[in-house]
């Protein structure tokens, strides 16, 4: 089944949250991430939800029809910017350090915390970028992964343009 | 400034929506709000379940137009609430629900009658409040009405914590709307008005499929005239029964699993179904792979999600039924309606050798059709007919001859038994000067038979006519056609309870008809008494089954016709 991800905004009221989620768990639709935080607008937050589902059509109708959704965008993947964080601890004995750091700083991954047999990185980025690096250390040893959830938004019309071009 | 209780701004701002009528229960959450309505002109009637108090509300709704509304308490109450409000959200019912609610500094704590109210009903209404400042509640209440009633109208709940109704504030008339997100479509975008017109007017086979939003749209004048116009045949849906007289020459019944054969083989066969204010229900299509597979699909409706969800439309039309009706009619510009003769004397033909049909032999049991019949002879088309859900409710759809909308209350898409009851005191609650008589079968009854309580003693002399076949018979029905007549937990005996004492006992007059020559005097004499209620009960056959019938997730080309045509 196919991702697609959903820039909703909704009234900043309680219980959204749990409107959005529950409507999705009903309709039978799973969500992969949610992403939620306040806008430059106090009334209004941004939900990003990345939805797994054949098609979309039924998930943004039936969204639409919570009265505390305000807009619902589909972000197209061509056509926007996704960024996502991870907090990751990997096993590093003494002797494999340095191996795991140079993979780190390809990745602009910075080290936040290095233990006797452990180091934790952030590294932040476009999902793809973050999941090579998972792959990476993987081998190693993962001993926690955390993933803030994918938030996104749609380019300026004219870097499109440019694209279009280029 | 003056204040006033929470509890007072509440009942004045029913008053505000112009409320007449609140059914409820009291209880100690919501106590604070039972005091400021002993002074208002709100009539309260007292349910004696909450449950029976939401249908009451769903009754009004659907006889008056107005929303209906119901006031209960925390808990218990509010659970017991959710049932008509699953129903209403599901067939479209304007209401508003009033909930008590723990005192707020007592909430999540497990208290004496706590229960999460809105949680528990985020499903079951279109949408609800939790109020945790008395200052909102006039625009709470005044946004719950209009959401309620716009769009595709529905429940909302009000969730009001004790503490809430007891705080003062300082009254203000309810300010402008706040729903940045709650902007329903009414008037249809033109382009596809337009690419209908073209659709219709190349269509050698249309059905019109129309269902709930007409009625709840008001939009049967329109229907009227644009089936004439163009001289399409109409097959009106469960929820849709009365959008068109069911006498007019173009009307074919109700389609679907209990649909007649002219209505479900007419969208089999045809080539174009313009649809409006229709859901393309399971209980419509069958298997909606093989539901209507030649015909284009132009889809109608003010709920954007009802199109395509089931089936593809070609030619998507957002928007309230009546403004959509009114557009094609402007856009319909012949003088003339289309030739569609072979179209029709196809339908009339099959009308002629496939009607619905019941053998009702005088000295024989009663057959349930026959009751209908007679009901709809002796007590008019003017009568509000209400039922259950079950074998009665189809028998009083395929053969009561509706003549104009908001005339027939039943619970279409949630399948609610017990509601006729309570429904009917609440459509009789609003339309005291209409004859309101529930068709229900002995099943269903015994689910809410305590709102006749309510009914003597609020003096609301609703008439209920008891189909006792002594048996869950839909479900018998399906056992007997798909479990190999393996008969299980359907027995409910005939004579425990004893109806007429029954009624006696709820303050009503009780009847009974036991052969079919008793049927006519019998509906007579429930006619003659109008200063209580009445219930009437009909010993029917306990054999008879609901035919034409499509299986569950069949195709409706395998219709069967009646019980010499089972495999």
């Amino acid at each position: 089944m196919s991702q697609h991800t959903l820039s909703v905004l909704v009234e900043n009221k309680p219980s959204v949250l749990a409107r959005v989620s529950s409507l999705l768990a009903r309709r039978g639709f799973n969500i992969h991430s949610m992403a939620v935080g306040p806008t430059a607008d106090e009334g209004l937050s941004r939900m990003t939800i990345v939805v797994d589902a054949p098609e979309m059509e039924q998930v943004k109708k039936q969204l639409h029809k919570l009265i505390n959704v305000v807009r619902i965008t589909e972000l197209d993947p061509d056509d926007s910017l996704e960024r996502e964080i991870m907090l990751v601890r990997i096993a590093a004995t003494p002797g494999k350090r340095g191996e795991i750091l140079e993979i780190g700083t390809i990745f602009k991954a910075t080290a936040i915390d290095v233990g006797p047999t452990s180091i934790a990185f952030t590294v932040s980025g476009e999902p793809r970028k973050i999941n090579d690096f998972v792959e990476l250390v993987r081998p190693f040893g993962i001993v926690e992964l955390v993933k803030s959830g994918r938030i996104a938004m749609a380019r300026d019309l004219k870097s499109r343009k440019l694209k279009a071009i280029g | 400034m003056s204040t006033i209780t929470g509890a007072q701004a509440l009942i004045k701002a029913l008053e505000y929506e112009g409320v007449e009528i609140v059914f409820g229960v009291p209880g100690g959450a919501i106590l604070p709000a039972y005091d400021p309505i002993i002074d208002s002109p709100i009539r309260h009637i007292l349910a004696r379940h909450e449950q029976g108090a939401g249908h009451m509300a769903e009754g009004y709704a659907w006889a008056t137009g107005r929303v209906g509304v119901a006031m209960v308490t925390s808990g218990p109450a509010a659970t017991n609430m959710v049932t008509p409000l699953a129903d209403a959200l599901v067939d479209s019912v304007p209401m508003v629900a009033i909930t008590g609610q723990v005192p707020t500094h007592a909430v999540g704590n497990d208290a004496f009658q706590e229960a999460y109210t809105t949680g528990i009903t985020m499903g079951a209404t279109k949408h609800n409040y939790f109020v945790t400042d008395a200052r909102e509640i006039p625009d709470v209440i005044h946004e719950a009405f209009h959401i309620a009633a716009t769009g595709r109208p529905g429940p909302v709940l009000v969730d009001l914590p004790k503490d809430i109704l007891n705080a003062e504030l300082v009254w203000h008339r309810p300010a402008q709307l706040n729903l940045p997100g709650y902007k329903p479509t009414v008037d249809a975008h033109p382009r596809p008005i337009k690419e209908a017109i073209k659709l219709i007017e190349t269509s050698r086979r249309p059905v019109m499929y129309v269902g709930g939003g007409i009625i709840k749209a008001c939009a049967h004048e329109e229907l009227l005239r644009f089936a004439e116009a163009t001289q399409i045949p109409v097959v009106t849906t469960l929820m849709g029964r009365g959008a068109i007289p069911d006498a007019h020459p173009l009307a074919l019944g109700m389609p679907g699993m209990h649909g007649n054969y002219t209505a479900v083989t007419a969208m089999q066969k045809s080539d174009l179904l313009v649809s409006i204010g229709v859901r393309f229900d399971d209980r419509v299509t069958g298997d909606p792979d093989t539901f209507a597979p030649h015909a284009k699909v132009i889809h109608a409706d003010v709920d954007p999600a009802e199109i395509g969800k089931v089936r593809v439309a070609d030619v998507p039309i957002v928007g309230d039924a009546r403004r959509v009706l009114q557009q094609l009619l402007e856009k319909w510009d012949h003088e003339t309606s289309p030739d569609r003769t072979e179209w029709l004397d196809t339908l009339r033909g099959w009308q002629r050798d496939f009607p619905l049909h019941y053998d009702q032999q005088p000295d024989g049991p009663i057959k349930p059709q026959y009751v209908i019949e007679e009901l709809n002879r002796l007590a008019g088309p003017d009568t509000i007919v209400v039922s259950g859900v079950g074998q009665h409710q189809m028998w009083a759809s395929q053969y009561w001859k509706f003549t104009e909308p908001r005339k027939w209350i039943n619970s279409g898409g949630l399948g609610t038994m017990g509601f006729a009851v309570p429904a009917a005191v609440g459509a009789k609650a609003g339309k005291p000067d209409e004859l309101v008589y529930a068709i229900d079968g002995d099943g269903c009854f015994q689910m809410t038979p305590q709102e006749l309580i309510t009914a003597s003693v609020e003096g609301i002399p609703i008439k209920v006519a008891i189909l006792n076949n002594g048996a869950h018979g839909m479900v018998k029905q399906w056992q007997n056609l798909f479990y190999g007549g393996r008969l299980s937990a359907v027995d409910l005996g005939r004579d425990v309870p004893n109806y007429v004492k029954l009624a006696e006992a709820m303050g009503c007059v009780g009847l009974r008809a036991e052969t079919p020559d008793e049927v006519g005097p019998t509906i007579e004499k429930s006619l003659s008494i109008d200063d209580r209620p009445v219930v009437v009960e009909f010993v029917t056959d306990t054999d008879e089954m609901v035919f034409p019938m499509v299986p569950a997730g069949g195709s409706n080309d395998d219709i069967i016709l009646s019980r010499e045509d089972l495999p």
